[in-house]
């Protein structure tokens, strides 16, 4: 057992250091300058000792091997140096934005788990139902359907019914207020990117559920149950259930990290200032220090979560850690 | 592999005419044990005859301004409204399509193909190349796919053929993975050990030998591919960082006016989306019904 961990940690340590190497070099691969976009506006030319000390002032003039070293030791310190184009600390950038983003990721979790799993189990119970069909069709469509899409129209339809309920058209608010200060106002802002992100995540999630109940349901001890005959709902719950849920504790895991990538879009579609927005503003203003302290957050949170779900299978199934 | 072929011995006269009976029924079964995959393929059939025929099917060009009618609902002259610019709506969608299947199987077959490859060499070689190949693999994967693509865009810029670079690079390693552990078990069978014996090249083991006997798992998951790249590329094109304009993309047609709009006129925000989310819905379906007709395990359920 404490071979399989001690293994599986240290294994976290190339790939966070692989991904930092990938996305130093991918950001220092980007044409273009960011002294040239701050001095120069347009096609204007920019004296050459102004650019010179732009980029003495960013770093940007020693070895490149330093700049990585400076780079990787400042991640490890969670000092991402400072936003080349607001000149603000990158933390505290991410920081400001990080709550709203978290808000919205935790409650997408819980909208996917609360319909995933009812829906999941209830389909591979009724399997080639209409039921059945009805629930993976929905899923299909939830993997199928843009967020930004779902977005869009769903603000259409607040805006459509609430100006033929109220006769005044009423868009959620977007300037974020924490939960403990209006937690009105915080939902209703919050509740609609979470919907949307949430039924693509629940969609992943029902699939998962589905086919593993159906594995399980064919085990022998679900029949030794039955033939001890063991009420119907109690196999369910505590035989099949439990078991089934490890392969979806895993996916849930796996797709939490995700879930930033889906925010880049969703935060857009909303207008909602988070962390998802700022990567896109980052991205487009060529600010290597914020793109690439944001890109390491998210893999470095994939990275842990999938160390954090190995980890609890080991603990949960005896098979892999002695494997 | 569901094999219908009638039980008589084929005679090299009816070898052809047998083979496309057997294609026949082999569709026909498909149809008839898979109702929601026969969906799927049909919603993705119509889609690629709309974008391989675009320029006939189109009324209008999806480019021509007509500041007469901006904005229109949708009538018989306009099938599916205007935009905001006065373009057909439904010309667009149409030469959207051909952008959208571009992308995707462009992305699916590039990046399937370099996971493929990669896969099954690594399951073939083993040991440290192995061993070397998936921690390389794992750093790439630890890359949310939109935010890998986003990262190559910066780099490359926007555009049709960099979007499809933009993609295709974070399917390859997840192609990769799923083909290796399917090759591993392969690497194990007699007639790769006989393959060896005969003195065969590695090249030649693992193109004739190893591939083909990992196409199953891989073709249902190009289908995926295919609806993922072309989700992303409207993803993509929708932040504005994709295709451009004026080319007809259905992420970028979603971009701007649509939300403008909104309330005003919806269809030009409502059919685009119906468009995306079809098309990678039978992608998906189809997707779906292949791996239960190909997983021998899945076909009693």
């Amino acid at each position: 057992m404490y071979r399989y961990i001690v293994n599986r940690v240290l294994l976290v340590v190339p790939t966070l250091v692989g991904a930092a190497a990938l996305v130093f070099v991918l950001m220092r691969l980007i044409p273009g300058d960011i002294c040239m976009v701050r001095l120069g506006s347009g096609g204007a030319s920019v004296d050459p000792r102004a650019l010179a000390v732009c980029h003495a002032e960013l770093g940007l003039d020693r070895p490149l091997v330093l700049q990585f070293l400076d780079f990787a030791w400042g991640f490890f310190r969670l000092d991402f140096g400072i936003s080349m184009w607001s000149g603000k600390p990158v933390a505290e950038e991410i920081a400001a934005r990080l709550p709203i983003s978290l808000e919205i990721a935790v409650m997408a979790t819980v909208v996917a788990i609360l319909i995933a799993i009812p829906l999941g189990t209830i389909s591979a119970l009724w399997q080639n139902s209409w039921i059945d069909h009805v629930v993976r069709t929905v899923a299909i469509a939830g993997i199928a359907t843009p967020s930004f899409w779902l977005g869009i129209v769903s603000i259409l339809v607040v805006l459509d019914v609430s100006h033929a309920l109220f006769g005044a058209a009423w868009m959620p608010p977007i300037d974020y207020v924490p939960f403990w200060q209006d937690p009105l106002r915080n939902l209703s802002m919050v509740i609609l990117p979470a919907l949307t992100v949430g039924y693509r995540y629940s969609a992943v999630t029902m699939r998962m559920t589905r086919s593993a109940m159906l594995e399980v349901l064919r085990e022998d001890y679900i029949r030794t149950a039955r033939a001890k005959g063991l009420a119907e709902q109690l196999i369910i719950n505590r035989h099949a259930l439990k078991n089934a849920l490890l392969p979806v504790v895993t996916l849930i895991g796996i797709e939490f990290a995700f879930l930033i990538g889906g925010l880049v879009v969703t935060e857009q579609v909303f207008n909602l200032n988070g962390v998802g927005r700022l990567f896109v503003l980052a991205v487009q203003n060529q600010d290597y220090t914020l793109t690439q302290a944001l890109v390491m957050l998210t893999v470095a949170i994939f990275v842990l979560v999938n160390l954090a779900v190995d980890l609890l299978y080991a603990w949960l199934d005896p098979r892999i850690r002695f494997g | 592999m569901v094999d219908l072929a009638p039980p008589y011995a084929p005679t090299a006269d009816d070898d052809v005419a047998q083979s496309s009976r057997s294609w026949r029924a082999a569709i026909i079964d498909f149809c008839r044990r898979q109702p929601l995959g026969t969906v799927g393929l049909a919603l993705v059939l119509v889609m690629a005859a709309a974008g391989l025929s675009a320029e006939w099917i189109a009324p209008y060009s999806p480019t021509a301004n007509d500041f007469a009618v901006m904005t229109e609902p949708p009538s018989w002259a306009h099938l599916m409204g205007t935009d905001q610019f006065g373009r057909d709506l439904f010309s667009r969608i149409v030469f959207g399509a051909r952008t959208a299947l571009i992308v995707g199987f462009s992305c699916a077959i590039v990046g399937g193909g370099a996971g493929l490859v990669l896969g099954v060499a690594s399951a073939y070689f083993g040991g440290r190349v192995d061993l070397l190949l998936q921690r390389l693999l794992d750093v790439v994967m630890a890359f949310p796919l939109i935010i890998m693509a986003l990262a190559v865009i910066a780099i490359f810029g926007s555009g049709v053929f960099n979007v499809i670079v933009a993609i295709t690079i974070p399917l390859i390693p997840r192609c990769a993975r799923v083909v290796r552990s399917s090759a591993l078990a392969i690497r194990e069978v007699l007639y790769i050990d006989a393959a060896r014996a005969c003195g065969f090249g590695h090249a030649r083991i693992i193109l004739r030998h190893m591939v083909p006997n990992v196409l199953a798992p891989f073709l249902i998951m190009l289908t995926a591919f295919v609806g993922q790249a072309i989700l992303a590329e409207a993803s993509l094109s929708y932040l504005g960082l994709g295709v451009q304009e004026p080319t007809a993309a259905w992420g970028l047609m979603l971009q701007g006016g649509a939300e403008e709009y909104a309330s005003t006129a919806p269809w030009i925000a409502v059919f685009p989306g119906l468009a995306i989310a079809l098309t990678v819905f039978g992608f998906s379906l189809f997707g779906d019904a292949l791996r239960d007709a190909l997983d021998p395990k899945l076909r009693d359920r």
